[in-house]
């Protein structure tokens, strides 16, 4: 008992003694201390660490006392012995958290199904919920087979402050093979992986044997189910008129777009040396992804309605907006908690890191951007004289949701709050709008997720206070440390405007990418197999033509019992 | 004998069923129903889009009592039926040639 006491002890010393490395300080050689070789792990391709067996799994010997025959009595320990287990805590804590993260993500599927399906009519229910669960063995399959790959196979490249350690562990140095411009030799002129502008990854087709590590493993599945989000978002705004075969297409194409994308911002691209390579800020910054995820997705959804045309009945024949009401509203209120519960996961989980105690802020802001979401959205409604729709409120809960989700860690509460808000009043301005201009989105997925992503990654130009994010994308510049003490992720209003100029560029290239990619590919598969199903299908309800099933086979459906005022 | 068929809004449903209670009558049937009348439907909102609800919800009462019944009958449903407002329904009052329950084969006033 008492040596357990004076275990925890030494162990909590040794832990206070970490969070000075942790951050990314100067290390004085003659303080520095010999550790294993699995946590001083450099962004180094040219000398990738090692862990002590082959994929990682039994770094250090905390979790199995005396697994390495030394036994755990605190006398017989060196110091180096003491950090072996106190790293294989910290792993410990970052692969739980991420993991456990990455499930609450994983069950955001079943939100978006209750939203984009309630928001349906009852004659398309079996379909629209069909799309939402089968997008998910779809874009999987294609994340596995090749998109975690061209994402994630050149994560290595990625630039960090000095001092900084892989919180999964530098068994993802194997991550180090990739495509882009400027690659960087050591002495011998051999290449070392390394781009000054990384373009995409090549490495971990299939998660082979190249890439066989425990943290690999926790990087792969965090990102699959981040994708999925992106994946299901296009099924909301084309819902009720795509045809399934040219759905399953799509479910297969999806990964290549996000992940070429999300290599530039996480998977150590260009847009994240944008720091390090022009003197903007720190890089293209985008905590969780709205910008990655939620912006990738919108504008797909976008391009995807664009290309599939409104449904029958949207529009009368002087071109006005007609309601098609969908078929559930406590769906859309359900679906609305459960991601709101997932973003839970989504945010704080981005730090790959239960170790980084930034995740209570993140958890605080990402809260406080939902509840004002929905009150700006409320407020939104008031001001234009209509009443507060339930479904117009959960779209503005969302949408302040994706627009924390870059931001996130970053920000303040009060910063927080504010860009929440503004994102409730947008979302309703925007579903007006896309509305108005025979866009017909019958979930307001491209305004929730596109528009509001957009916002969100632009916020972080904006809102940034500086005070975490030190050395971000490896960028340390010395009159920001000399002005505020560390170099923080900083928007415009606390001093760094060049950090915003980053954030616009990265929106331009993402609206611009994502919109091409998408509006191509919608073309082009419509060649291969029609995007939209036949008129008679689409009256009659997509249910049975399509699926061979009714969403509501007891319930006798009057899909024509509404028109348009006037 | 006659048959009564009035047409309610839903939510007087119970108010009905009760005043029917009370006047004696000892059993009825309800079906629900779509209709519109001289409004046509009326108008929602749905995602700041007007839309009209062109056949409304409604429920139709039915019941078979002796003709000298009819009159207190009718009375009692326009009485708990209405709420003042536009669309509280109508009733109308037919004659019934035969009326036979199919347990006992009783006929006529004894069937009702």
């Amino acid at each position: 008992m008492k040596k357990t006491k004076r275990l925890v002890g030494v162990l909590a010393l040794v832990l206070l003694g970490f969070a000075v490395p942790l951050r990314p300080a100067p290390v004085h050689a003659d303080d520095a201390v010999q550790l294993p070789s699995y946590f001083t792990a450099t962004n180094d391709p040219a000398k990738p660490a090692v862990w002590p067996d082959p994929t990682g799994g039994a770094s250090g010997a905390w979790a199995a006392p005396a697994g390495d025959a030394k036994g755990d009595v605190p006398g017989s320990l060196s110091v180096s012995d003491v950090y072996d287990r106190v790293v294989h805590n910290l792993y410990s804590i970052n692969y739980v958290w991420a993991l456990v993260t990455g499930f609450l993500v994983m069950f955001m599927q079943a939100g978006f199904m209750f939203v984009e399906t309630g928001l349906c009519r009852a004659k398309n229910a079996a379909h629209t919920s069909a799309m939402n669960f089968m997008i998910y063995p779809l874009g999987c399959l294609a994340f596995w087979v090749y998109g975690f790959a061209l994402g994630w196979g050149n994560w290595w490249n990625g630039p960090v402050p000095p001092g900084w350690y892989a919180s999964l562990g530098p068994g993802l140095s194997v991550l180090n093979s990739g495509i882009g411009i400027g690659a960087a030799t050591d002495a011998a002129g051999a290449a070392t992986g390394a781009f000054t502008y990384g373009l995409m990854g090549t490495k971990g087709f299939f998660l082979t044997g190249a890439v066989n590590d425990t943290g690999v493993m926790v990087l792969f599945f965090f990102m699959m189910v981040f994708m999925d989000t992106t994946a299901t978002i296009p099924t909301g705004a084309m819902a009720e008129r795509w045809a399934w075969k040219n759905f399953c297409l799509y479910g297969l194409w999806v990964a290549l777009p996000y992940c070429i994308y999300a290599n530039w911002l996480w998977g150590g691209g260009f847009l994240a040396q944008g720091g390090i390579n022009w003197g903007l800020g720190h890089g293209a910054v985008d905590f969780a992804g709205s910008g990655v995820v939620h912006g990738m997705g919108g504008i797909i959804g976008l391009a995807g309605a664009m290309v599939i045309g409104s449904r029958i009945g949207k529009y009368d024949s002087k071109g006005h907006a007609q309601a098609l009401p969908g078929h559930n509203v406590p769906m859309v209120v359900l679906g609305t908690f459960i991601l709101a519960f997932g973003w839970f996961g989504f945010n704080p989980g981005s730090t790959l890191a239960g170790t980084d105690l930034r995740i209570s802020f993140v958890v605080v802001n990402t809260m406080l951007a939902s509840i004002t979401g929905a009150l700006g959205s409320y407020l939104a409604l008031s001001m234009k004289g209509l009443k507060p729709d339930p479904t117009m409120m959960c779209n503005g809960m969302l949408a302040g949701l994706v627009a924390i989700t870059a931001p996130c860690a970053f920000v303040n509460p009060v910063g927080a709050a504010i860009i929440g808000a503004i994102a409730g009043v947008l979302v309703i301005y925007s579903v007006f709008f896309f509305e108005a201009r025979g866009v017909d989105d019958p979930c307001g997925a491209i305004s929730v997720h596109g528009v509001n992503g957009l916002w969100g990654v632009l916020s972080v130009g904006i809102f940034a206070t500086g005070e975490y994010g030190a050395g971000w994308n490896g960028v340390i510049r010395d009159e920001m440390v000399k002005a505020y003490g560390s170099d923080g992720v900083r928007g415009l209003l606390y001093g760094d405007f060049s950090q915003f100029v980053m954030q616009a560029i990265d929106c331009a290239v993402l609206a611009v990418f994502a919109f091409a990619m998408a509006y191509v590919w919608f073309k082009v598969s419509d060649m291969i197999t029609p995007i939209r199903v036949s008129r008679e299908t689409e009256l009659e309800g997509l249910d049975g033509p399509e699926m061979g099933t009714i969403g509501y086979p007891d319930f006798q459906i009057h899909p024509t019992s509404q028109r348009m005022a006037g | 004998m006659k048959k009564i068929e009035a047409i309610i809004k839903p939510f007087k449903l119970d108010e009905v069923k009760d005043a029917l209670s009370k006047a004696g009558v000892q059993g009825l049937t309800v079906t629900e129903v779509k209709g519109f009348g001289r409004q046509k439907g009326h108008t929602e909102l749905y995602r700041g889009a007007e839309y009209v609800v062109e056949f409304v919800p409604k429920l139709k009462i039915e019941i078979v009592l002796d003709d000298a019944k009819a009159s207190q009958i009718v009375e009692a449903i326009r009485t708990s039926a209405t709420s003042g407002q536009i669309g509280d329904g109508k009733i109308f009052v037919m004659p019934v040639e035969e009326v036979l329950r199919i347990r006992t084969g009783e006929r006529g006033s004894d069937a009702v």
